[in-house]
């Protein structure tokens, strides 16, 4: 039995925590909450300059190779930090979309400039105001052109190049490879409850697009999030970590009734509970990290378990964060809000929560008996 | 990573195996299958005899309290060896029941307090389950604050007098010996006045009484000590350091290792597979899934949670403190799913006779013994204080009868 990462998996991951705690500062992440910026480049560069979106993109592609365990620890520093840079639209769908379904060249071209940063990618298919299905897909391909308008696509802004969800056909979906700085897509940023991650509805007008390789369009995009929520969940797994240690940092200085607050009981319980949560959700993300490592058929199961408990662990940190800071939590300077904003973007993210738990009783070995009795 | 044993965990593993396949009581299976939660089936057999039988037979193979010096009845065995033979043991390890406490808690302080000539006169009946004890230690005035125990030790001679009374002690009526805590002086700080000893349970002056409990089963006792007389040389530790004592009792309260806390999932998860409501199979109505979904990754949780510590333990280290969330998460979820279970069921569910209610009335044993999960070993509430002070490291509560004597302590009563 050895449930734990290795010493070269910790030691990316510590370098990552020292380049991110010395850079990656409330400054850059406030400019772009302020609109500022679209996101923070000097940040993004550190990254890419450690190579750190190659992580796991596979050296015959110009990436390190280093495998996902790293990468998920990667991302759980990420999310630590709250980083506001495109690293899981480019990397956990972008370049998965790719690795996964890319034709040779697409890989060949595209991987090696995602590995450097040189490229961000990002991953394109809601359209409507509703949770995603097959049926909500209308943009569609024809003739090689591309056309309609995709409603929310994370870092839609930033990106070079999009993984697009279009109807191929009356009855079929497929992917395709979009290069967004063609002339025929209209971007235009949309506001979102998280202003430190880019957000824009993107129009296509007969753009050109190339096929990834052929298939079932719907359950390529499943297979793609199982693997993104591996990654999406130890981000939120940091955010987790750190708002847990604002609130107890905060309740051990703050004073209240000539007393430090943190020596309340209904304060201290409120962060056991929170202390719970985490636990829980690492535990299940560690397993996650492991099934998507070795590509076990166990991963469409542990991907939403880690998903559904890493969802409940952050978005319960940074709520109870905000009240064990009482009204200093609700105003704009303090950082809680920030927490909060990027649990409740993060849980939204690759859908909800109610969907990732539909997914995972969907995965349980013993499938659910639909048929009538 | 890698899940699998390393080549002499393997080896260890296949020797367990083959021994048990060949010893094991398999006439018990069925009925130790049928064994939920609290209580130990095992048909038309006596419980405790044949508790008695399989320990004494893995102590004479040297399968008894496998990390124990072999001085003592045990194999000297290492602490992964350990968690390998309990999950190879599986089913038979529910007759263990009877031994948890005497094994877990009483012999390692013992080990580190008793005098030698003790040790080999007490350890080795301890391990091969031949002598069973019992703790003594809550009390109706101590509880959570266990460190306000009023149970009385008075020097006469040689002798201690001890009069008082204990409460919620497991297993007292088949008890051959106990370890007891004591208040030697009232007059110092209520930490300060404690005082161990190990007594024989079978001593004038001992009186057990089952306890009625809420649920209707009686596995608790009261224990009342009415002038019970201990030589001095059964004192455990100095006069006074008692506390210091029962911390390493505590300490050695055995890991929920190997995500063996019960949790009620797997008979959630089998109700609403099987059960039909009014829209369909119950697993289909969105609101159960989405319960059935929280409740498997708290289960998942727990059992990853102790995958780590296996490490940690293969490793040779000592597992995180994120092991002391089991009972915590465990107790309420139970709690939780019994009630969810019942309200699935409709005015049915309300049925506890095991012959008409869905799945032998589990359901129902649950709801009415899941509040003690939450009580027992810890309350809910001390292990969220644990966790806030010694994990996250925030402040102590504020105590009112911080640095008093004990007998100036406000009492309320």
């Amino acid at each position: 039995m050895n449930f734990d990462f290795s010493d070269d998996e910790k030691m990316v991951r510590d370098e990552a925590a020292r380049y991110l705690r010395d850079n990656c500062d409330r400054a850059s992440l406030r400019s772009v909450l302020e609109g500022e910026a679209p996101y923070a480049k000097s940040v993004w560069k550190g990254l890419c300059d450690m190579g750190l979106p190659g992580t796991a993109i596979p050296e015959t592609y110009g990436g390190a190779g280093a495998g996902y365990l790293t990468l998920c620890l990667v991302a759980e520093q990420v999310g630590k930090h709250l980083a506001a840079v495109p690293f899981s639209s480019s990397i956990y769908l972008g370049a998965e979309a790719l690795l996964a379904y890319g034709t040779e060249d697409q890989k060949q071209e595209w991987l090696p400039k995602l590995a450097s940063g040189e490229s961000i990618a990002t991953f394109a298919d809601v359209e409507t105001a509703q949770v995603l299905t097959p049926e909500s897909i209308s943009v569609s391909v024809q003739s090689g052109k591309l056309s309609g308008q995709k409603l929310i696509v994370p870092d839609g802004a930033i990106a070079d190049v999009a993984i697009v969800l279009a109807r191929s056909g009356p009855e079929s979906l497929g992917l395709y490879l979009v290069n967004l700085k063609d002339d025929s897509v209209a971007i235009s940023n949309v506001a979102s409850v998280d202003p430190t991650r880019n957000t824009a509805t993107v129009v296509f007008d007969q753009t050109p697009v190339v096929a990834l390789s052929a298939g079932d369009g719907w359950q390529q995009v499943q297979n793609i999030y199982n693997r993104a929520a591996v990654m999406m969940a130890f981000e939120q797994l940091g955010g987790a970590t750190a708002a847990l240690d604002m609130a107890v940092a905060y309740a051990k200085e703050r004073f209240a009734f000539g007393r430090p607050i943190g020596s309340f009981q209904a304060l201290k319980h409120m962060m056991a509970d929170m202390y719970v949560a985490l636990k829980l959700a690492e535990s299940n993300c560690y397993y996650a990290a492991w099934a998507l490592s070795t590509d076990s058929d166990d991963l469409p199961l542990a991907a939403a378990t880690a998903r559904v408990s890493a969802t409940q662990a952050f978005q319960l940190c940074s709520r109870d964060n905000i009240q064990v800071h009482g009204g200093m939590g609700f105003t704009w300077e303090f950082d809680c809000h920030l927490y909060y904003r990027r649990s409740n973007y993060l849980t939204l993210a690759l859908g909800g929560l109610s969907v990732w738990e539909d997914k995972l009783v969907s995965s349980l070995p013993t499938p659910p008996t639909t048929k009538a009795a | 990573m890698d899940f699998s044993d390393s080549t002499e965990e393997a080896a260890f593993r296949a020797e367990v195996r083959t021994w048990i396949n060949d010893n094991a009581p398999t006439y018990l299976a069925p009925f130790l299958a049928k064994s939920g939660f609290g209580n130990t089936i095992t048909g038309d057999y006596d419980t405790l005899a044949e508790a008695k039988k399989w320990q004494k037979k893995k102590a004479e193979a040297g399968w008894a309290c496998l990390q124990w010096p072999k001085a003592y009845g045990g194999r000297d065995a290492s602490p992964i060896q350990s968690v390998i033979w309990s999950q190879e043991e599986g089913l038979y390890g529910k007759l263990s029941g009877t031994f948890i406490i005497g094994q877990g808690m009483c012999a390692p302080t013992m080990m580190a307090f008793a005098a030698e000539e003790q040790l080999a006169r007490y350890i080795p009946k301890l391990a091969s389950g031949e002598e069973v004890w019992c703790q003594l230690f809550s009390e109706p005035h101590g509880g959570s604050d266990l460190a306000g125990l009023r149970t009385k030790a008075e020097k006469d001679g040689d002798e201690w007098v001890i009069n008082g009374q204990k409460i919620w002690t497991s297993g007292a009526q088949h008890s051959d010996y106990g370890i007891l805590i004591t208040r030697t002086d009232p007059e110092v700080a209520k930490h300060k006045g404690l005082t161990m000893f190990f007594l024989d349970m079978k001593s004038p002056g001992v009186d057990i009484r089952p306890i009625k409990q809420a649920n209707g089963e009686s596995g608790f006792n009261e224990v009342y000590f009415d002038n019970v007389r201990i030589p001095d040389s059964q004192r455990l530790g100095e006069v006074g350091q008692g506390w210091q004592v029962a911390l390493t009792t505590l300490m050695n309260e055995r890991l929920a290792i190997g995500g063996s806390i019960a949790t009620g999932y797997p008979e959630i998860e089998a109700l609403v597979t099987s059960l039909p409501l009014e829209s369909g199979m119950a697993i289909d109505n969105p609101m159960v899934k989405s319960k059935l979904a929280d409740w498997y990754c708290k289960a998942a949780g727990l059992r990853n949670t102790a995958s780590r510590a296996l490490t940690a333990i293969s490793k040779g280290e000592t597992p995180g403190p994120e092991n002391s969330i089991g009972k915590l998460v465990a107790g309420g979820m139970m709690q939780d799913i019994a009630k969810f279970a019942l309200d699935l069921q409709g005015l049915a569910g309300a049925i506890v006779d095991p012959e008409i209610a869905e799945g032998s009335a589990r359901f129902q044993a649950m709801l009415l013994r899941s509040p003690a999960v939450r009580v027992e070993g810890g309350t809910d509430q001390i292990l969220r204080n644990i966790i806030s002070e010694r994990v996250l490291g925030l402040p102590e509560d504020m105590r009112a009868d911080k640095g008093l004597p004990f007998n100036k302590i406000p009492t309320g009563s």
